[in-house]
């Protein structure tokens, strides 16, 4: 028979000021094996706790329940207290009075009586709870990092920094990620490639960082401090190990008319490729869609100008496993396609072009070398127009719900930079809120209106339409004027909404990490875990997680590096020990747990089992790996014969509480 | 678009109408508002466009009391009732807008009107 105490918290007004406390313990002492049952403002509070941890010792509890807020919250604080004072944490059971009753009520008498139901629950849960103990498992000491951009590589440079090692794994042939794109950065104008190239070769350099470039993760098995991990090396054609960068096969190539991605299509590459000067690593790469000879068998030009002999044609895919403690998803994001805004006629002139492609056109390494001309007749534009918003904060029907965050600052930059270099340019920028939180922002977006005279102007741009003339009719709203402008534009700039990467969901459900609407990685507390994937092991880097800017992005890179060490610091990490078993008397061995199992937790065993005739015979039964199974509960549901049951959350403790509930 | 009529604004008033961040605190706070077509906010705006001749046809410029709480509240220091003045006196002083020429004013020598008062009615206005 055990022994209960009931602690029903107020939590301030929280809960007493919708469930009446006092009814709540004064009906669950009357449960049967309750010998104590109280209530207190703030259970969490260290005379809350203290108040547990005196009736534990004075009153013998063998079990607790606290009805207080989500377990989610407090549930290991009062377990932490109960086993200081020598009970077993799993003996205590928490029952959600807040978040579950006070929080979603107003009636106060069937709030009340919910509470008293939720405890009832507890208590007929905690009549068959067991103690537990929790085993423990090794921390393998390692990091992988999927994605190389900005935010991978901080994350990498840091966790690298204290000593671990640390995989980088970039599906594209470069590190470096979109700011390698970027021209310059706001709000302090200095060059995205400077400050960005130095960080790309300290990863190279850096002896725990390895990078597995034009790679791509297959799959993903294991759990916190134990991950494996399949990588798939795509073939790239070329031997990395020989390939010296020289760059003569990238010109002696006959392929020229390839779609040059880094440019994003302004200009064109050959079919073997170095992305751009500074790439890390600073290998060719064969395309594979393009190359002649790999097409057809016809050419090898770049096989025979190569000194260093590292074109391999034979090449294939290659799969390595390895093993990782920590895990950070850094996948980043993209723009969104515009075409499907048919009314800024994206699709019918070239003249109309998204803020990226705006970037490669003022930049050095661009498609006009830094000369900001039109891409239809290569002539400088005299009229620019800047459209925000585009696709950003819309109805999920219409586009993003979101606001992109990262527009109204780098539209800023682009309207100065062009009033600065072109002083005969007329440069309008349509808004409908200028948004510039941050430090030094609002600073920068009023020095483009009042030291460069852009014209900001309150209001959607409705339409654009591509003249005989080879001009753009930008038709729009002035909403302080309350007027319709028409705008003649040589150059209409769309600032197109992010959207996460389009790896970032099936990366997801490898990692069974979770996910919003929006595709972007949901945090394991919005405001107080920000940089932890509710899986355990698996952290969040960068615009995979929401839209941010690039001091955003490093900061939060270096904050989930920080969470990346404190469990890589770690020799042995304690196992929950809510997990399944077995009851091998009772599995048929029909292998549907094994196939359910999102973590490969179960495997299947021969074993002799003494018949009650006394012969044997040989039966194939389940068997779990207690530190693979997270406890998710798939296979007890499943099992068809009822041999699966999971330790702290029995079939019988779940019926016991629903029968609680329904008395 | 016509600049050099904004310059001359721009000038009398002292104002730097690209300071303004479109809050529109001046026209929430102006006491003749109900009065006006064009608003306080409204004179920066179309000062900052060019756009001066509907201001300068427009009997709200004579509606600003020049009480100055716009200039007074202005969070950015543009100081929208300067504007308003600048676009009154720019009308007033529009070329050929003088009441006399100094070939009328012997003709109207007049020993009970002293001078002085000849010479302010004939106000010489010119650009």
């Amino acid at each position: 028979m055990q022994r209960i105490g009931v602690f029903v918290c107020h939590c301030g007004t929280n809960i007493a000021g919708t469930v009446d406390v006092k009814a709540v313990a004064e009906a669950l002492g009357r449960e049967p094996s309750v010998v104590y049952s109280t209530d207190y403002t703030y259970m969490c509070s260290e005379s809350g706790q203290n108040l547990i941890k005196d009736t534990i010792v004075s009153k013998k509890l063998t079990g607790v329940v606290i009805c207080s807020c989500s377990p989610r919250m407090h549930e290991a604080t009062f377990r932490k207290a109960a086993a200081s004072v020598g009970l077993n944490p799993y003996m205590v059971e928490i029952a959600n009075i807040r978040e579950q009753c006070s929080w979603i009520h107003k009636d106060k008498a069937e709030a009340t009586e919910k509470a008293i139901i939720l405890g009832r629950a507890a208590i007929a849960k905690v009549q068959l709870n067991t103690p537990l103990t929790a085993g423990e498992s090794p921390v393998v000491k390692r990091a992988l990092v999927i994605g190389g951009g900005i935010a991978g590589i901080q994350t990498a440079l840091d966790v690298a920094e204290a000593g671990f090692e640390v995989d980088i794994v970039e599906k594209k042939a470069t590190i470096g990620g979109k700011m390698t794109q970027i021209d310059k950065t706001f709000p302090t104008l200095d060059c995205a490639a400077c400050i960005l190239t130095p960080k790309m070769v300290d990863c190279a350099q850096n002896e725990k960082i390895k990078i597995y470039s034009y790679s791509e993760i297959e799959s993903v098995t294991g759990f916190v401090g134990n991950f494996t991990v399949k990588i798939r090396k795509k073939a790239r054609f070329v031997d990395e190990t020989k390939c010296t960068g020289c760059g003569l096969c990238t010109e002696k190539c006959p392929v020229k008319k390839v779609p040059n991605e880094f440019n994003l299509g302004m200009d064109n590459r050959r079919a073997i490729y170095i992305p751009f000067a500074q790439a890390v690593p600073k290998v060719a790469t064969i395309d594979a869609n393009y190359c002649n000879m790999l097409k057809n068998g016809k050419c090898g030009v770049c096989s025979k100008v190569c000194t260093a002999g590292a074109i391999d044609y034979k090449q294939t895919d290659t799969i390595v496993e390895e093993k990782y403690g920590a895990i950070v998803a850094a996948t980043g994001f993209n723009p969104i396609d515009v075409s499907q805004y048919g009314e800024y006629a994206y699709n019918q002139s070239k003249d109309v072009i998204t803020s990226l492609e705006f970037e490669r056109l003022t930049n050095a390494a661009g498609p006009t070398s830094g000369t900001l001309l039109r891409p239809s007749d290569g002539k400088h534009p005299h009229t620019i127009v800047f459209v925000q918003c585009v696709g950003s904060r819309c109805t999920p029907e219409k586009g993003k719900s979101y606001c992109s965050k990262i527009c109204c600052m780098y539209t800023a930059k682009h309207a100065m930079l062009t009033r600065e270099k072109y002083p005969d340019t007329d440069v309008y920028v349509f808004y409908i809120d200028v948004r510039t939180p941050g430090k030094n922002f609002d600073e920068f977006y009023r020095r483009a209106v009042e030291d460069y005279g852009v014209h900001y102007i309150k209001g959607a741009v409705g339409k654009v339409s591509p003249r005989a003339d080879g001009t753009l009719d930008v038709q729009a709203s002035d909403l302080i004027m309350g007027e319709q402008l028409h705008i003649n534009a040589d150059l209409v700039v769309l600032a197109a909404a992010i959207e996460p990467d389009k790896s970032a969901r099936p990366l997801a459900t490898m990692l069974t990490a979770s996910m919003d609407t929006n595709d972007f990685f949901t945090e394991a507390h919005p405001k107080l875990r920000p940089v932890e994937s509710p899986t355990a092991g698996v952290f969040l880097s960068g615009m995979c997680q929401g839209p941010k800017d690039i001091p955003e992005t490093v900061s939060q890179a270096s904050a989930c590096a920080a969470k990346v060490i404190g469990l890589l610091a770690k020799d042995k990490l304690s196992c929950n020990p809510c997990v399944a078993h077995s009851n091998e008397n009772m599995c048929n061995g029909c292998s549907q747990c094994a196939n359910v199992c999102p973590y490969g937790a179960i495997t299947y065993e021969e074993k002799e089992f003494r018949m009650p005739d006394r012969t044997t015979r040989i039966r194939r039964v389940a068997s779990v790996n207690p530190a693979v199974c997270q406890g998710c509960g798939a296979c007890t549901v499943t099992c068809p014969s009822g041999a699966m049951d999971l330790y702290g959350f029995s079939n019988r403790q779940i019926m016991s509480e629903v029968d609680a509930i329904c008395k | 678009m016509d600049n050099s009529r904004k310059e001359q604004i721009l000038r009398i008033s002292g104002s730097d109408v690209r300071k303004c961040m479109r809050c529109g605190k001046c026209s929430a706070t102006c006491p003749s508002y109900d009065e006006m077509e064009y608003h306080p906010h409204q004179f920066v705006y179309m000062v900052e466009q060019g756009n001066i001749e509907k201001l300068m046809e427009s009997p709200s410029i004579f509606k600003c009391l020049t009480c100055f709480a716009c200039v007074e509240r202005c969070p950015r220091g543009v100081e929208p009732a300067k504007v308003v003045e600048a676009v009154r006196l720019e009308v007033i002083r529009q070329q050929g807008m003088n009441h006399l020429t100094a070939d009328d004013l012997p003709g109207l020598l007049d020993d009970d009107l002293p001078g002085q008062a000849l010479m302010t009615a004939m106000r010489k206005y010119a650009k």
